[in-house]
């Protein structure tokens, strides 16, 4: 109904070819920003193919904390560079994505936490990332609503500030760079599964979907959570474990904290949205799987922990809760480029819980490499033989304990 | 309950009680490749479908057993002793 009445489709849909240039598997963040980037870049035969409607993975259900306070000098400079990105984004796409840069706070409760917080403050500093350490007056003026825990067990001891940190409306996102990519000229092919690929040898030559082979020129893939499922059929296995990952929504409130709250200590991330809806989320489901259902269990441990910090939440109901999935790498790290061995396709993976903020930059170098051949130096770390060269990027030690996103 | 394992020992119980401890994935031979160690250590079949892997019965009976799971659903169709 509501397609009747609305003057300009987002994208259009458009008879399947059966070649083009670029077929990208997975219209997600990813796959969605890299074809926009790739159309910049005067590469305008393109399809994306997603099994599902557009950003129906990950995508969908992110909590779309946008931040660059990491701890590595791989990843900080990565993450700061789509920040820069994601602040011109509306502009650039035409298409209001509401980012509110509220600014965001990673509490520690620990000695040891404190100083993991301090290295990244250091770290942030010398790459030019606006982030700093801050004592308990100073949160407690920031969120008054917050628990100090002074006296009890955790007590928050200091935080890592990160004033240009925020949210985004992440479906927006993911409409406005499909859109964006489709006035590029990119197609766009929702309920197109890919089951197989074309190959010559070592050389992937296209793709299998129900509906018929697809030749490329060059495929990518940008499937997240589905990532192994893609390399097994090419016979691969990437370093990839796929864990759900869960959060929940309550009631609207009135507005009463405008930041948003991380802990690793208490296994819970928190904000409040526009809306006045309060987004709880914490760390993956401790096992792999592929189903989508979220558990009592989580929502009882979300629930308790958020009351930790903000015990105003007491009597304040859950509205809904969801689940995604997320392809965890070994080191909390992206793994983009080609996989050993095999030529005329590359994958973007490993964006696990943390991967919505790096959709633009992400896209962006994916783009620049496929046209170029050549690893832009910005993701030179990221490529999937460090795990055989023993080079890991050791983001993990950012968060030790879950809350990463 | 998220869902249930049937522990080999303690029957039928929820997996909050249970560790997961990894896909089955056998350690190489000492004079294995470089190639050989680095799969060992990273490369995940990953499945999605039926996949046999290890849990330990972390408040039961503190057991190592092994798990035929369909990570699709979390059904487990099959547990027994290693
Ligand atoms: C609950 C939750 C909260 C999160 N919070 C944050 C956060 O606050 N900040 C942050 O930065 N990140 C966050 N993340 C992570 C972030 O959402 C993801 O890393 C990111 O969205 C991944 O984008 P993507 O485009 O790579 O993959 P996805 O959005 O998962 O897209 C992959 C697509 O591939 C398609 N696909 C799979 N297999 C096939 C096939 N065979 N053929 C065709 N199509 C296929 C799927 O249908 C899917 O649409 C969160 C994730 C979850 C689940
Ligand atoms: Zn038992």
């Amino acid at each position: 109904m509501m397609q009747l009445f609305r003057k300009d489709r987002m994208w259009t849909p458009r008879p399947l070819k059966s070649r083009y240039d670029v077929v990208i598997i997975g219209a997600g963040v990813h796959g969605l920003a890299t074809a926009y980037y790739l159309t910049k870049l005067g590469i305008t035969d393109i399809a994306v193919l997603d099994k599902s409607y557009i950003g129906a993975g990950a995508s969908a259900r992110s909590t779309a904390i946008l931040r660059a306070n990491y701890i590595t000098a791989e990843g900080i400079p990565f993450f700061r560079e789509s920040l820069k990105l994601y602040e011109t984004l509306s502009q650039d796409l035409d298409f209001n994505l509401m980012f509110d840069q509220m600014g965001r706070l990673d509490l520690g409760h620990t000695d040891s936490a404190v100083y993991g917080l301090r290295v990244r403050a250091e770290f942030n500093q010398m790459l030019g990332v606006d982030s700093s350490i801050i004592g308990p007056d100073e949160i407690k003026d920031l969120v008054p609503a917050i628990n100090l825990r002074t006296g009890q067990t955790l007590p928050i001891m200091a935080a890592l500030y990160h004033p240009p940190a925020g949210t985004i409306r992440h479906d927006a996102v993911v409409w406005a760079y499909g859109r964006g990519a489709d006035h590029g000229g990119a197609q766009i092919h929702p309920f197109t599964e890919v089951t197989g690929f074309l190959r010559d040898g070592n050389r992937v030559t296209g793709v299998q979907t129900p509906v018929g082979p697809i030749h490329a020129g060059t495929v990518l893939s940008a499937t997240a959570g589905w990532s192994s499922t893609i390399a097994a059929m090419l016979g691969i296995k990437i370093p990839i474990v796929t864990h759900p990952l869960q959060a929940m929504v309550t009631e609207p409130l009135k507005p009463f904290i405008d930041k948003t709250l991380s802990s690793a200590n208490l296994h819970v991330y928190v904000y409040q949205t526009d809306r006045g809806e309060v987004v709880i989320g914490g760390g993956v489901d401790p096992y792999p799987s592929y189903s989508h259902r979220s558990t009592l269990h989580q929502m009882q441990d979300l629930a308790a922990h958020v009351l930790e910090m903000l015990p105003c939440l007491r009597e304040v109901k859950v509205m809904r809760q969801w689940t995604g999935l997320c392809d965890m790498s070994p080191d909390y790290a992206p793994i983009m480029g080609p996989l050993d061995g095999i030529e005329g396709f590359y994958m973007t993976a490993g964006w696990g819980t943390w991967g919505f903020k790096a959709g633009p930059i992400g896209g962006k170098s994916m783009a620049e490499f496929i046209v170029t051949g050549k690893t832009p130096d910005l993701i030179k770390h990221f490529g999937l033989d460090r795990f055989r060269t023993g080079r890991l990027v050791n983001e993990r030690a950012a968060a030790p304990a879950a809350a990463i996103h | 309950m998220a869902f249930l394992i049937p522990c080999p020992n303690c029957g039928e119980r929820g997996v909050t009680e249970f560790r997961f401890g990894g896909e089955v994935n056998p350690r190489p031979a000492p004079s294995a490749s470089s190639d050989e160690w680095t799969s060992y250590f990273y490369r995940r079949g990953n499945t999605s479908g039926l996949q046999t892997e290890w849990w330990y019965h972390r408040y039961g009976c503190r057991k190592w057993f092994l798990a035929k799971r369909d990570t699709t659903t979390n059904q487990v169709t099959e547990t027994r002793w290693p």
